[in-house]
């Protein structure tokens, strides 16, 4: 039955989204770096967070994923599965931060953390190892895997605590092409799962295979949240426009 | 007597294994190892928490921690003695002139080392870890052990440290362990009274001693971590 | 359900701080208990001595001895004498032996010490560069030479720590009506051994108890410039710690040891330690 666990996990549990972001701004000593977000994810999605670069794109997933705080405004979850304590939304940043122990030992200690059980911990990370075929990592120390290695570790990391939500932050910025592919993979996985992906990249081939709906952030200001096939054939802002064209610089 | 007698003393001490200096460096080991213990559990999170929570005074508190390092030995020793002494506050326990008073006075030299050394070494840990932890649900106390864990092989040179400074310091001890023959006499006590009593080669000798002993831990030490470090990243 | 795991994860990090925390105290209360242990297991004494006496290998050679007999271990702290006095004074000793008799006799009527009773004496000697700069050499009026060495501004080394033979230079620069000081006179602050080190190197003249002089063995060019003379003189006393000043004295065990310095048996020893076929010490208990 573990070896679905996403299945399992979606049966019967209510869920948390939507999420929704009411007139998000968040400043840092008095310098607006994000200016009344408002936005709503709903559940199955896979969002691009499409933008140059400063435009806000990490601070708004950031801000979703609870590691900040907004300034003004509300970040809420709306669904019924909301108030247990357990987070059930997970993040994959550019960089993962890997501990030093072994691959399988990471996983185990992010499950500790959810307050899962000693037992069932190994079982569960092991499950997730296998889930992406990476069982022979599970001894390495984390620290010495290749780059590609660790970011796919992490994105099992992420599996094995089994989120309704998953947000990456330019999860391939720093990968060569066979590992981007492979964390594509990974995130389609995720999606057939059911997980909602919300996820930044400046990759347009990316954004353009991945995404259901686009939101296109610059200047901290949100200009619009487009459903992916008219994003790309038009964008309804110009910035946006100029942006696809390449001569949107910041 | 020349200085150039000291390496034979040092050597005529290493190869006679007098019992009477067999206890002085199993005594020596003893306080400065239990110290080291002592004020590396205390030390290691108390500086764990200086370096990752953010409160009143917190800065206050590092500068403190930080300009204890430099705490002169004799001044250590003598706020224990006065502590300890039968005349004091803890006079009650005895403990003034034994091992434990050396033991406890040499805590209190070291610990501000480990204390310090250990905020810095987290701290800047703590700025690569603290999202990663947090997304997965951390609380910042429970982000002090998997930080010191990770962090554990700087940790060994903060520990070493204060080692170094608990096996070389002479004027605590003097004070407090009142350097009683077969009883609270260390290695520094020991080259300290025979300074005195003008037996260079013999004082020289011990220090050579001591030296030998404090770079065979250290080699221990760094061996050790070096193992532990390729087999686990 | 969830809930109830997350508290459990919470209380057992909770738990493994608490349990660390705890560890440190028990480790630190272990110790504690074991030295306390100790005392309670075996007999012995704190005696606050002098530099001089323990430097000499005195104790070395008589405490053996008086231990055997006893089977009270005698657990000697080397100070100078004014330092051993204050350690009686706040009970951190249950005897002291020491060499000022008026100091010893002020700790006694002070309620301090319960009776000063004599034990030996030795004498002290001055002690110069070979080239006598002041050319107090073979001099047998200790006064009129500390005179001259004042009057040539020779280099002196004073012990400056308050002990007994500090006191002792002290008086003599009382009677040869010096005030001293200037650049001539240089105060160590430290114990014997470390005077006559200083001594050594300078170089200098130094007031020196003979005891510690035969066993010191870094002289360089330091030789005996005066000796002999009477007010030379160095006594020594012991004295019981008042246990009605303090009553965790160990009033029996710390006259056992007075009563056994004073005996026949006691005296012989202190009689018999010699250095370098020099005897050290004489033993004079009335």
């Amino acid at each position: 039955m573990r070896s679905e666990p996403r299945v399992e996990l979606m049966h019967g549990v209510p869920s948390i989204l939507p999420l929704r972001l009411e007139a998000v701004s968040f400043a840092v000593r008095g310098k607006p770096l994000l200016t009344d977000i408002g936005l709503e994810v709903t559940s199955g999605q896979r969002i691009m967070v499409l933008g140059p670069n400063g435009a806000g794109k990490s601070l708004t997933l950031r801000l979703c994923h609870g590691l900040l705080q907004p300034t003004k405004g509300r970040v809420t979850w709306l669904g019924a599965g909301a108030n247990t304590p357990r987070r059930r939304h997970a993040m994959v940043f550019q960089r993962p931060v890997m501990l030093r122990r072994s691959a399988l030992a990471n996983i185990t200690h992010a499950l500790a953390l959810q307050g899962i059980g000693r037992a069932q911990r190994k079982e569960q990370a092991l499950a997730a190892l296998r889930h992406f075929g990476l069982e022979a990592l599970a001894d390495r120390p984390a620290r010495v895997l290749s780059g590609g290695e660790q970011q796919r570790l992490a994105m099992a990391r992420a599996w094995a605590l089994r989120p309704e939500v998953l947000f990456l932050d330019e999860p391939c910025a720093a990968l060569d092409p066979g590992a981007t592919h492979a964390i594509e993979e990974m995130i389609q996985a995720f999606h057939r799962a059911g997980v909602t992906i919300v996820m930044t990249t400046h990759n347009m081939g990316q954004a353009r295979r991945l995404a259901d709906e686009v939101i296109f952030l610059h200047h901290g200001r949100l200009l619009e949240q487009t459903p992916a096939a008219e994003f790309f054939e038009q964008p309804r802002s110009e910035a946006a426009d100029a942006f696809m064209k390449g001569e949107l610089l910041w | 007597m020349g200085q150039e007698n000291a390496f034979l003393a040092a050597w005529r001490l290493i190869v006679e294994l007098d019992p009477a200096l067999v206890e002085i460096v199993i005594l020596s080991l003893r306080v400065s190892l239990t110290a080291v213990l002592l004020a590396s559990l205390l030390g290691l999170p108390i500086g764990a928490a200086l370096a990752i929570y953010r409160f009143r005074g917190r800065g206050a508190a590092i500068v403190i921690f930080n300009a204890m390092m430099g705490l002169p030995p004799v001044v250590a020793g003598l706020v224990v003695y006065l502590l300890l002494s039968r005349s004091g506050p803890f006079g009650g326990l005895g403990l003034l002139f034994t091992p434990t008073a050396m033991i406890i006075a040499q805590t209190v030299l070291i610990l501000p080392i480990v204390v310090s050394l250990t905020r810095q070494v987290i701290e800047d840990l703590w700025q690569e870890y603290e999202e990663q932890l947090r997304s997965l649900g951390s609380s910042t106390a429970r982000a002090i052990p998997t930080l010191l864990r990770d962090a554990r092989f700087s940790l060994i040179t903060s520990v070493l440290a204060g080692f170094g400074r608990a096996s070389a310091e002479v004027g605590a001890v003097l004070i407090v362990g009142g350097n009683i023959a077969g009883y609270t006499r260390t290695m520094t006590t020991a080259i300290a009274l025979e300074t005195a009593r003008g037996d260079l080669a013999l004082a020289l000798g011990l220090g050579i001693l001591l030296i030998l002993l404090t770079l065979l831990l250290n080699t221990l030490a760094y061996g050790t971590g070096r193992f532990a470090q390729r087999t686990t990243g | 359900m969830v809930k109830h795991t997350n508290a459990r994860e919470f209380n057992s990090t909770r738990r493994n701080i608490l349990a660390g925390a705890a560890m440190g105290l028990a480790g630190l209360s272990a110790l504690a208990l074991s030295s306390t242990q100790a005392l309670a297991q075996e007999e012995f004494i704190t005696v606050a001595s002098t530099t001089s006496t323990e430097q000499s290998g005195l104790f070395d050679h008589i405490l053996p001895l008086f231990e055997e007999e006893t089977g009270i271990e005698v657990r000697v702290i080397a100070q100078g004498t004014g330092q051993a006095l204050d350690t009686g004074r706040r009970g951190d000793a249950d005897v002291v032996f020491v060499h000022a008799k008026a100091a010893e006799e002020e700790f006694v009527e002070g309620g301090y010490g319960v009776e000063r009773f004599e034990v030996m004496y030795n004498d002290f000697v001055v002690v110069g560069p070979n080239s006598d700069p002041a050319g107090v050499a073979g001099s047998d009026d200790v006064v009129e030479a500390f005179a001259t060495i004042a009057e040539t501004e020779s280099t002196f080394a004073s012990r400056g720590d308050d002990s007994g033979t500090h006191k002792a230079e002290l008086a003599l620069w009382g009677m040869a009506d010096v005030e001293p000081g200037g650049n001539w006179y240089r105060e160590t602050g430290s114990g014997m051994g470390p005077t006559l080190n200083t001594a050594a190197q300078m170089p200098a003249y130094a007031l020196a108890d003979r005891g510690t002089w035969i066993s010191f063995q870094n002289r360089g060019d330091l030789e005996i410039v005066v000796e002999g003379d009477d007010r030379l003189f160095n006594q020594y006393g012991v004295i019981l710690v008042n246990p009605e000043m303090h009553e965790h004295v160990k009033a029996e065990e710390g006259q056992a040891f007075i009563d056994w310095l004073v005996s026949e048996e006691g005296q012989e020893a202190i009689g018999s330690y010699e250095l370098n076929g020099e005897q050290l010490f004489y033993p004079n208990a009335s």
